[in-house]
């Protein structure tokens, strides 16, 4: 347990310091960054504390702010994913998926690969969305959110394969 | 009671959740309004010691950009100085009397975006080097936009790239004003709105700062005219002016100190207040 909440922080510092100094500065075409910093929330453990989950997520978001001047519109992202996170499972694994023991950060397969694709989106379009903060750029975000969630996922995968206990 | 404690307790993650979402959408809403939040923003001494750290990284991998602005403005400055018998540049710098070199600031920007609707730079000199807020922000080419938050040692400047910005500018020929903002678009475009259509105008003529603006002097460059619409309904234009700074990279900006600033909008109050 303790090595865990250890292996959490750890990751909680170093993604939101990729984040800040390299995927921050990505411009991709001018206008799509991607940001894996989401990472934490997408693989903290299945079983673990919800509250310290949604607390760590709003801390996460705020910091990014301070780094970004974008109000709350990271935090608001990250709290709105990390609350709707036991659903995703539900939804990519079945309903029993807190008795299964699932490690996330493994190879990918269709159910993992569709729970990352949809908290990605879920994240980015409440992102892009509080960002624009008028309908009428609905169209503007749509497009954003479609391109910089194929951008996110992309790194993320890469860097999950990295991270990868090399227990084989 | 006890069922109160048994509520909270089951409830316990919807209440986290609630009561956290309510303080960013506050913050986030406070970040739309004009009188922005002064808490989030990356004038503090977290964010910006760690942007000055990034930016000392990169400042070597724009060398070279950076040195042939220098260079040109150099030679921009020679030329004024060693034509002074001419009609034209004279005029210029009689207009741009309101500078003198001891009300600018020169400062670095160490954080730039430009990818989002709102869109702020971050400068690496504050309080103590006597930046305060409502400055103007320039640098050798035109216009970069106006100090918003600033803190001891560093400062944010909202952006001529963000959806809030509103600057009065001219038409360098004819005088004819209007109000620059941006569409969020494209980095290298802004729009004037409001120009009246009596305005004699072609594509390629010069935008300029106008008299109006308590924050600019007047003439200070903006860009030229790309694109011209006409509006049916109204009698005025919308401008395409495309901007002669790429706000994609920006490295030495001046702060404007403006004296008289204070005199204008205390001239201005008064005679509402009457």
């Amino acid at each position: 347990m303790n090595s865990t909440l250890l292996v959490n922080i750890f990751r909680f510092v170093l993604l939101l310091a990729l984040q800040i100094i390299i995927f921050n500065n990505m411009n991709f075409l001018g206008y799509i960054s991607p940001f894996p910093y989401i990472l934490f929330i997408i693989l903290y453990p299945v079983n673990g504390n919800k509250s310290a989950l949604i607390a760590s997520s709003f801390l996460l978001g705020i910091i990014m702010d301070l780094f970004s001047n974008s109000g709350g519109t990271h935090a608001t992202a990250c709290l709105v994913l990390a609350y709707f996170r036991p659903s995703i499972f539900k939804f990519a694994f079945g309903l029993s998926y807190e008795y299964q023991t699932i490690k996330l950060n493994d190879v990918i397969t269709p159910q993992r690969f569709s729970f990352i694709l949809l908290s990605v989106v879920i994240h980015h379009f409440t992102l892009f969305l509080l960002e624009a903060f008028q309908l009428t750029y609905i169209l503007d975000t749509l497009i954003t959110t479609l391109l910089s969630t194929v951008f996110t996922i992309i790194i993320c995968i890469i860097i999950i394969y990295l991270i990868k206990p090399n227990k084989r | 009671m006890q069922q109160i404690f048994n509520f909270i307790l089951k409830n316990s993650n919807k209440i986290l959740f609630l009561l956290l979402l309510g303080t960013s959408l506050t913050l986030t809403i406070q970040s739309h309004s004009f009188h922005r939040s002064k808490i989030i923003s990356s004038a503090n001494f977290l964010s910006g010691g760690v942007y000055e750290k990034v930016n000392n990284l990169n400042e070597y991998l724009n060398l070279k950009t950076q040195n042939d602005e220098l260079a040109l403005e150099n030679a921009k400055l020679k030329s004024i100085l060693f034509n002074k018998k001419d009609t034209a540049t004279a005029k210029a710098l009689d207009s741009l009397k309101g500078v003198k070199l001891d009300d600018i600031i020169v400062s670095k920007v160490i954080h730039n975006s430009y990818n989002v609707y709102e869109n702020y730079l971050t400068l690496n000199s504050g309080e103590r080097d006597g930046v305060k807020p409502d400055m103007g922000v320039i640098n050798s080419l035109g216009i970069v936009g106006i100090i918003e938050n600033t803190s001891t040692n560093y400062s944010t400047v909202i952006s001529i790239l963000n959806k809030r910005t509103q600057i009065n500018a001219k038409i360098k020929k004819s005088d004819h004003f209007g109000s620059l903002n941006w569409n969020g678009k494209s980095t290298g475009f802004v729009q004037l709105t409001d120009l009246p259509r009596l305005a004699l105008i072609k594509i390629g003529d010069t935008i300029v700062t106008g008299g109006q603006s308590v924050i600019f002097p007047e003439n200070i460059n903006i860009g030229t005219i790309a694109k011209i619409y006409r509006d049916t309904q109204t009698n005025f234009y919308t401008l395409d002016i495309k901007l002669f700074n790429d706000m994609t990279n920006l490295g030495h900006v001046y702060i404007l100190k403006s004296k008289n600033r204070q005199e204008v909008i205390n001239l201005e109050k008064r005679e509402k207040d009457e």
